[in-house]
């Protein structure tokens, strides 16, 4: 089937072996497309991963549209505005970072990445506050929930999505964190070329898919019925 | 030849029979392409077959109007089945519109059936030979499911929400009923047994085993006893909307919705009544769910059925009175 | 290539003998082997329940075990077959080994993470295998909710967790794969060319990333209902059950394909190679894979006929159940039509391959009858299903998987089987197959429901068969056990192509270089080329 001609291997050719290509590819290029593939491939399963909450949440509030509106009310608006921002502002600080990796400014590469870092601590901390706050009221089910009034059971299971929800999505941060403090390692140590910046790209791929997701968990779990358009 | 090997349950219903026509019918065609593509591979590989290794087969790729035709027919055969196996579907789903009614439940490990006139069996049911039959049920704990082989029929008991069943038996006997999913340490021996009896000894043995109240009357003593009459005056004018004629019609809903007031939305009411509050009413009703049993649920739900005044309801009344004995009361 | 036996080559297994090498290795052949080793485990550990719970259903009463042992038997087999050994089997052991070769490519695209699948792998299963150790688990493999939230009193969250931290295994694998296949062919080898193989490997991938995922979240979900009682599935608070239902067949019926595609790639490459032609109608087989993968996201609730869908929803599943019946037919159709003027060579893969046929035809035409709504209701939850899925599992990716592995068994090793004891081990576990799995047909139509510990004296006959049954398969595959670790030590040398088969792994040694090829391969030919080329004598 294969006739096996001479072929250059991966020494010697038109390319130089360049230092950070893995030997089982031919070429940088190949590389990071491989890379790039991957990452949007993972990031297309972590699509189907919240999703199976997503499903549960839209059936539940279909079924229950007061007991969502009540306990969406007893969200804090103020502090999961101030999150959007800063998880938007984030991924802001993190293209910035993948545009001084590409263009190779090493130390703006750093700055970037910390900052992107900086403000997901941020979000991270305001999330504890707002769960502390849900233990004061009460309303982290299993462990002391109380909720007034008939919605209290579909209500339950509201506060039951939202911790999911949002408890995946942190625990998305944090890991996120981490990879940023790896990139920024990396970056501190000056490994990052033009040429070969890819887990800066692709970290960044993930940031601002979970940047994203937020964006989605926003209005669906603290927005549901500003208005007041139920009694 | 084999002692205790039988093919095919037995049929004692009316839809049993349809069902196995329908399962001949796949039978055949599975064993015909079953047999066919058999066929065809053992003479292939012998009579192609080769010793030599350097052998090479015949140059061939492939023919598109061979793989239209075998995806296009079986394709077409299946459409025949779906659709067959719809029909046979429906009528298994579809009860007719007068069914003697009972209501059961599911708990592990047993079932618990109720007749309207008040008869409890645990494990085993009774029923008339030649009548519609509608089992209402729900579980009490995990999932169950109630399955009649002989009746070719069953649903799944699932907490919360009731299922259905039904099945006109046309054959006298004893038959196996199994649950049918599993529930836990003692799931194969929640099995029962149904009794096809003839409509008299049925009456007969409604007649020796009652011993309660009927369903309706039970369901209207708990009526009265849980204030449900303070709010659900019958002219209406009350904080909760009559339910005189209630059951079987449509209700308006606050929300704009509108729903048919059946088993389930009576329940539903009853146990979280915030959900699907009548229009023109305030949800102001109380839940009553933890405080009422299933069986009392039931009850309730039987007793606001006998609400209705038209001429059909009266015509179920006196089914359900043919089904209780009349001495009692 | 010199063929001395005396001179010995540096290989893939030779080249490196610490234990650090094999432990720490980026070499997708030497982790296809890491995973054999589990996945053979597995297997055993699986078939070790099932002999249990076979020995307590030949006596209608439950005399041999406790019910609720019972209950934990069956429950593990399950989870044991379908975690552990079903979806991983194929794409793991000869999909991680053969791809790249097939390919023309040094390894797959991310080694590491290979490695790292591996290491989630046999973390997962351990974690499942100390939970089943240290207690057990009985929900059923499928873990319905209510019981299994609220009233199992045995280790679900524990399994629960081996099997969402086994899911990562099989996201990471797939979608290694799909990047090896989309960027690191061979120039040459467009996708047209590919081996069906390959094509079955990318559609099993596709299905993979698409649908463990969605298994994680609901196992995940049930865990933190069960652990911290705060939950989606409680009918008490107004939560559905019958939604786990929906969200863990989501993945669970794609992962059928997930555990059949693979092998039925694998029988593509067996048949073509010992009918010495081409793949009756290549394209419709390729399209077929994808198909399958695509529909099978669309049919979950073919689980659920009876659990409480809506007489409408029935329909429209039941519907596209059967349009996802079609490409496994072409398949069968395909592969038969490829015998057709074929010069057919009857060696132990193709052995296996012809009892596939057989087999998966039979689960496949089964799954008419449960497909059919007038049907299902009757059947479901009996021994008809279990009848049916057991055909398609193991009749067909079982066997499938063996039909692999025999194949490329020199590829891998080196060395030859005994061609004798494969094909009558073949024909045991062919015939104990059957005994076990036909009397079961029967046994469901009769009413005799699933997961019974103790059941009525009239279905005693059956079941003695089937237990019977039991045991002759057993012995037909501990047979296939024995003859292969013994090839390993007294296995005549293979050669490097000793089918004379198209394909680039079989252009390399056998065992292959570390690096898989001397010179980067270039593909001028189409797939199955038999008629045109100059077969290489190996």
């Amino acid at each position: 089937m294969a006739e096996a001609l001479t072929a250059h291997g991966d020494h010697g050719g038109p390319h130089a072996h360049h230092p950070d290509l893995q030997h089982h590819f031919d070429t940088l290029e190949q590389q990071h497309e491989a890379a790039t593939l991957g990452m949007w491939l993972f990031l297309i399963t972590e699509v189907l991963f919240f999703g199976g909450l997503f499903l549960a949440y839209m059936l539940y509030r279909v079924w229950y549209p007061v007991a969502w509106a009540e306990a969406s009310r007893e969200l804090d608006i103020t502090l999961g505005a101030f999150n959007t921002a800063v998880l938007i502002g984030s991924s802001l600080t993190m293209a910035m970072g993948v545009r001084a990796a590409q263009t190779g400014k090493q130390r703006a590469t750093v700055v970037w990445i910390l900052l992107t870092m900086a403000l997901g601590l941020v979000f991270l901390i305001v999330k504890y506050f707002e769960y502390k706050e849900k233990f004061e009221h009460h309303h982290v089910p299993g462990v002391n929930f109380m909720f007034e009034g008939p919605q209290a059971g579909p209500a339950q299971i509201y506060f039951s999505l939202y911790f999911l929800m949002t408890g995946l999505h942190a625990t998305h941060m944090i890991i996120g964190f981490f990879i940023m403090a790896v990139i920024a390692w990396m970056a501190h140590k000056k490994r990052f070329t033009p040429e070969w910046y890819t887990p800066v790209e692709i970290s960044g791929l993930y940031w601002h898919f979970v940047d994203i997701v937020w964006i989605f968990l926003f209005p669906l779990l603290y927005l549901v019925d500003r208005a007041g358009h139920f009694a | 030849m084999f002692p205790g090997i039988s093919l095919f349950p037995e049929r004692a219903s009316a839809l049993a029979a349809d069902v196995d026509h329908l399962y001949y019918f796949i039978t055949a065609v599975a064993a015909f392409f079953a047999l066919v593509v058999t066929i065809f591979v053992i003479f292939f590989a012998a009579k192609y077959r080769t010793k030599d290794p350097m052998a090479v087969g015949a140059r061939i790729h492939g023919s598109i109007p061979l793989e239209l035709a075998w995806s296009i027919i079986p394709f077409l055969i299946s459409i025949v089945i779906f659709v067959w196996s719809a029909s046979v579907f429906f009528d298994l789903y579809r009860p007719p519109d007068q069914t003697l009614e009972i209501y059961a439940t599911g708990k592990r490990w047993m079932w618990k059936f109720q007749h309207l006139g008040g008869q409890n069996e645990i494990n085993e049911l009774h029923v008339p030979l030649g009548r519609p039959v509608k089992i209402t049920f729900t579980s009490e704990d995990v999932l169950h499911s109630m399955f009649f082989p002989a009746f070719r029929v069953k649903a799944d008991a699932i907490p919360g929400r009731y299922s259905s069943i039904w099945f006109e038996a046309n054959k006298l006997g004893q038959f196996h009923l199994f649950c049918a999913e599993y529930c836990g340490t003692k799931h194969s021996g929640m099995v029962g047994s149904v009794f096809v009896m003839e409509p008299a000894a049925y009456q007969q043995w409604l007649g020796g085993n009652a011993g309660g109240a009927t369903l309706t009357s039970r369901g209207e003593r708990l009526f009265g006893d849980l204030a449900c009459n303070t709010c659900h005056v019958s002219d209406g004018r009350g904080r909760g909307p009559s339910l005189a004629n209630k059951f079987g019609s449509f209700e308006e809903l606050a929300d704009g919705g509108r729903v048919t007031v059946d088993e389930a939305y009576v329940r539903e009411s009853i146990l979280t009544p915030q959900n699907k509050v009548v229009a023109g009413y305030q949800p102001l009703m109380p839940t009553f769910q933890g405080l009422l049993s299933e069986e009392n649920v039931m009850a309730l739900v039987e007793y606001v059925k006998s609400l209705r005044a038209s001429s059909e309801a009266r015509a179920e009344a006196a089914a359900t009175r043919d089904a209780t004995p009349q001495e009692h009361k | 290539m010199a063929m001395s036996i005396t001179q010995p080559r540096v290989d893939y297994l030779n080249h490196e003998h610490t234990l650090a090498s094999w432990l720490l290795t980026k070499d997708h052949k030497r982790i296809g082997i890491l995973y054999l080793l589990v996945v053979t485990a597995a297997f055993f550990v699986g078939g070790l329940f099932a002999t249990l719970l076979r020995l307590e259903l030949a006596t209608p009463a439950g005399d041999y075990v406790a019910a609720d042992t019972y209950n934990k038997l069956f429950t593990m087999h399950g989870v044991t077959m379908v975690f552990f050994v079903l979806i991983p089997a194929v794409p793991t052991i000869l999909g991680n080994f053969v791809l790249p070769l097939m390919l023309g490519a040094k390894d797959v695209a991310f080694p590491k993470i290979n490695l790292l699948s591996w290491y989630i792998f046999t973390t997962g299963f351990l974690f499942t295998v100390y939970a089943m150790v240290s207690g057990g688990v009985d929900t059923g493999w499928t873990f319905y909710t209510p019981y299994s939230s609220r009233a199992s009193n045995t280790n679900v969250m524990a399994t629960g967790l081996g099997v969402f931290i086994t899911g990562f295994s099989s996201i990471l694998t797939g979608l290694n794969f799909m990047v090896t296949i989309h960027r690191m062919r061979a120039p040459g080898l467009t996708w047209f060319r590919l081996p069906l193989f390959v094509w079955a490997i990318y559609a099993t991938s596709l299905v993979q990333i698409l649908g463990t995922p969605v298994i994680a979240i609901t196992v995940l979900a049930l865990a933190i209902e069960r652990f911290l009682h705060f939950g989606i599935f409680d009918a008490a608070l107004g939560g559905d059950p019958v939604l786990f239902q929906h969200m863990f067949w989501f993945y669970s019926h794609p992962a059928v394909y997930i555990m059949i595609l693979p092998p039925m790639g694998a029988i593509s490459e067996v048949i073509a190679t010992f009918s010495r032609k081409t793949i009756f109608g290549y394209s419709f087989v390729a399209f077929s894979s994808l198909a399958i993968a695509i529909f099978g996201f669309l049919v979950w609730a073919h689980h659920m006929f009876v659990s409480g869908i809506s007489v409408y929803s029935a329909l429209v599943f039941s519907f596209l159940t059967y349009a996802v019946a079609i490409p496994s037919a072409i398949k069968v159709f395909n592969w038969t039509a490829t015998l057709y003027r074929g010069a057919i060579w009857l060696q132990a893969p193709m052995m296996w391959a012809l009892a596939f046929i057989g087999l998966f035809l039979i689960g496949g035409l089964t799954g008419i009858f449960t497909a059919s709504l007038g049907i299902d209701v009757h059947l479901h939850d009996t021994y008809f299903v279990v009848a049916h899925f057991h055909f398609i599992m193991v009749g067909g990716a079982i066997m499938g998987y063996f039909a692999g592995l025999h194949y490329w068994w020199p590829k891998i090793t080196g060395r030859m089987y005994s061609d004798i004891w494969a094909k009558v081990a073949a024909i045991i576990v062919f015939c104990g197959f059957n005994l076990t799995f036909g009397p079961q047909f029967i046994l469901g139509y009769l009413g005799m429901p699933r997961r019974y510990w103790a059941y009525p004296p009239e279905f005693q006959t059956l079941n003695v068969l089937s237990s019977a049954g039991a045991s002759i398969l057993a012995v037909g595959y501990i047979l296939v056990g024995i003859y292969l670790v013994a090839s390993l030590f007294w296995g005549k040398v293979a050669g490097d192509n000793p089918w004379h088969a198209t394909g680039l792994e079989w252009t390399t040694q056998s065992p292959p270089l570390p690096h898989n090829f001397e010179t980067q391969p270039i593909v001028t030919e189409d797939a199955y080329e038999y008629a045109v080329r100059e077969v290489k004598v190996g």
